[in-house]
């Protein structure tokens, strides 16, 4: 490799093969472009989804209940499931260090919302504080529930800004305004924006101990939301979130007494585990991007085996002079191999630094909903180099090979 | 210098055997100009073969200045062949990207001199087939005689010990052919020994002894007075 007299010889068989060096060169990087542009585009995906799932807290547990479906200890099938307070304060309690954000919600069915001559019907919910962060609530306006109004029992109401707008006309202030939900006045406390869009908020929220009071609930909830603390990867953290799924619903199946197959009675939707279907789904591509990328790059070796073979074949006669000159078969197989490695890491190369600039200057430009930021990082530029050195290796040996087995009188007699 | 005993070589074409050399018996000396002769077929090209490691003989003995020439590996073979021997071929064989001067420095290159040495070497011998001026040149840019004193510079350049040529002057016209016999003459003076396998009487009377091949078999070895080739340039 280091054999400067070899370099020499290569140079100025290059040199005197311009066309021929450029077009071998030409399949290898193309290849390896296309190889890289995919890896990019594949990562780019990824990112876009990975942004998708920032709209909302991106490890959220939900947690609901509905009708039994099985017998279980003597009681009927059918049988309505509702929580209580007591079974979010026991959960909150038993995992209290792994909690960031909890709230359990009490839903006010048939909410309708008066304001002067406007009403509409919206999702009323009694929620705590808490539940700001759970739904990604920005406030654009005055503030949310807090623990104070938790405690005391405040009338007081968040709107969403689709509310706002549908209540409030010609751009009145809403703060300090009252609100009728259902008859009973509310005071306007804040407006929130939720990235999840007009649905998301077209929803107003109460504190849950307000709302199970006046709306004479007892201590019924209708669901749970819970984050967990972050963890340093994907992995652990849908670790951690599978096993408080588990432990709670376990919980729950026992505290109500439900069978522990019965699967429509407790409902537990983790986000988590629905990223890591899009996040299967991402590698699975990313996977495929790798076979198209390699394939192509095998039909650019192809290409360039194919090249040197023919080179081996034209050059038969001077492998035989050589050889007649005293060249050692292992110089003649080491001459084209060297030949066929520097030929495609050097278009290898150029593939890939036309690839990276491509994705360094296009891929920003790109906006659309499932592709951000294509780019490829430093270990997939690292393992690319290594493939095409390897790539070249393989190309150059079948015609290295046969170039060292050339008898120099057959060669000569070549014309 | 060349010792050959009872050296048979045969060829197989499809089912049929071809028996091309049937016991040759032959020796150099040091310092001799022979000129092997023979019409197509006699099996000259073929000895010359042999003796230059391009081709193995069947059965019989071949010893190149007292070293056994037998069951050589490639790379042995070519060892030798870059210590012991130089060719000259009929059609020149130069390597055509290669400048005269990186032609003649080719040998050397497989003896693993150094580059600078290397050129130092090839350009003196250049000076001794006198085209120190065509040096950078291309094969393609010089003429038929001219190609062949640099293949005579290529072949000198490894100062072997015999030098093989295959129809030196075939690819030449009569002056130019002259010419170049009176290079390998002048060589030959200096002391080295010289093969030359032609079917041209006259470059054969230019050596020192004829060796006359028919059929496989030398039917006549004589020593001739040589005639020099420049008395008819």
């Amino acid at each position: 490799m280091f054999d400067l007299e070899r370099w020499q010889e290569i140079f100025e068989t290059i040199s005197k093969n311009k066309l021929r060096t450029f077009l071998t060169g030409l399949s290898v990087a193309s290849g390896i472009f296309i190889l890289i542009v995919l890896l990019g585009i594949g990562e780019g995906m990824r990112n876009g989804i990975s942004s998708e799932f920032q709209n909302d807290a991106a490890n959220i547990l939900f947690i609901y209940t509905g009708a039994t479906s099985k017998e279980y200890k003597g009681m009927n099938p059918g049988r309505r499931i509702v929580m209580k307070n007591e079974d979010y304060n026991h959960t909150v309690a038993a995992n209290i260090d792994n909690l960031e954000y909890k709230s359990s919600v009490h839903r006010i069915w048939g909410g309708m919302v008066n304001y002067k001559k406007e009403s509409g019907s919206y999702r009323v919910e009694g929620v705590y504080p808490d539940y700001q962060f759970l739904e990604n609530a920005d406030m654009i306006n005055g503030r949310f529930i807090n623990y104070t109004d938790y405690q005391k029992f405040e009338k007081v109401v968040v709107l969403g800004r689709k509310v706002k707008n549908d209540l409030f006309k010609n751009n009145e202030d809403p703060l300090g305004k009252y609100v009728q939900i259902k008859d009973i006045n509310f005071k306007v406390i804040g407006v929130y924006t939720d990235p999840g869009g007009e649905r998301e908020e077209s929803r107003v929220f109460i504190p849950i101990s307000t709302s199970q009071r006046v709306f004479s609930a007892g201590n019924n909830i209708n669901y749970m939301s819970f984050t967990l603390q972050k963890e340093d990867n994907f992995e652990a953290a849908l670790a951690a979130s599978n096993k408080f799924s588990k432990e709670l619903e376990t919980y729950l199946k026992d505290k109500h007494t439900i069978a522990p197959d019965d699967n429509r009675a407790v409902s537990i939707n983790n986000s988590l585990e629905n990223a890591k279907r899009f996040y299967d789904l991402m590698d699975m591509i990313k996977f495929f991007f790798w076979g198209v990328g390699i394939c192509t790059i095998i039909a650019g070796i192809v290409g360039v085996s194919n090249i040197m073979l023919i080179i081996v074949k034209e050059r038969t006669r001077e492998i035989g002079i050589r050889k007649a000159l005293g060249a050692e078969p292992l110089s003649i197989i080491l001459m084209v191999l060297h030949e066929s490695i520097f030929v495609t890491t050097i278009a290898g190369f150029t593939g890939l630094i036309f690839s990276l600039a491509l994705l360094e200057f296009v891929g920003p430009l790109i906006e659309t909903q499932y592709i951000a930021n294509p780019s490829v990082d430093f270990n997939v530029a690292v393992t690319t180099v290594v493939i095409l050195v390897v790539a070249g290796a393989l190309a150059g040996f079948f015609p290295a090979w046969r170039a060292a087995r050339i008898k120099p009188i057959v060669a000569l007699r070549d014309e | 210098m060349i010792e050959i005993k009872d050296l048979h070589k045969s060829y197989s074409i499809g089912s049929n055997s071809l028996h091309v050399l049937k016991g040759i018996n032959f020796s150099v000396a040091e310092g001799e100009l022979v000129s092997i002769m023979g019409s197509s077929g006699s099996g000259k090209s073929t000895l010359l073969n042999i003796l230059g490691m391009l081709d193995e003989a069947d059965s019989g003995s071949y010893t190149l200045d007292g070293l056994p020439i037998k069951n050589l590996n490639e790379k042995i073979a070519a060892r030798y062949r870059n210590k012991f021997l130089g060719f000259i071929f009929q059609s020149f064989n130069l390597i055509s990207y290669k400048s005269a001067l990186d032609n003649v420095a080719l040998p050397l290159y497989y003896q693993g001199v150094n580059r600078k040495e290397r050129i130092d070497i090839a350009m003196s011998y250049l000076e001794k087939v006198g085209l120190t001026k065509w040096a950078s040149h291309l094969p393609n840019e010089l003429s038929g005689g001219q190609k062949q004193r640099v293949a005579i510079a290529r072949a000198l350049a490894s100062n072997p010990k015999v030098l093989l040529a295959d129809e030196p002057t075939g690819a030449l016209d009569t002056k130019t052919s002259y010419e170049v016999m009176d290079l390998i003459q002048g060589i030959n003076d200096e002391g080295r020994t010289i093969l030359v396998v032609t079917h041209e009487h006259d470059i054969a009377q230019m050596t020192k002894r004829i060796v006359n091949l028919k059929d496989g078999l030398i039917i006549d070895d004589t020593p001739v007075n040589q005639i020099r080739a420049l008395s008819n340039v």
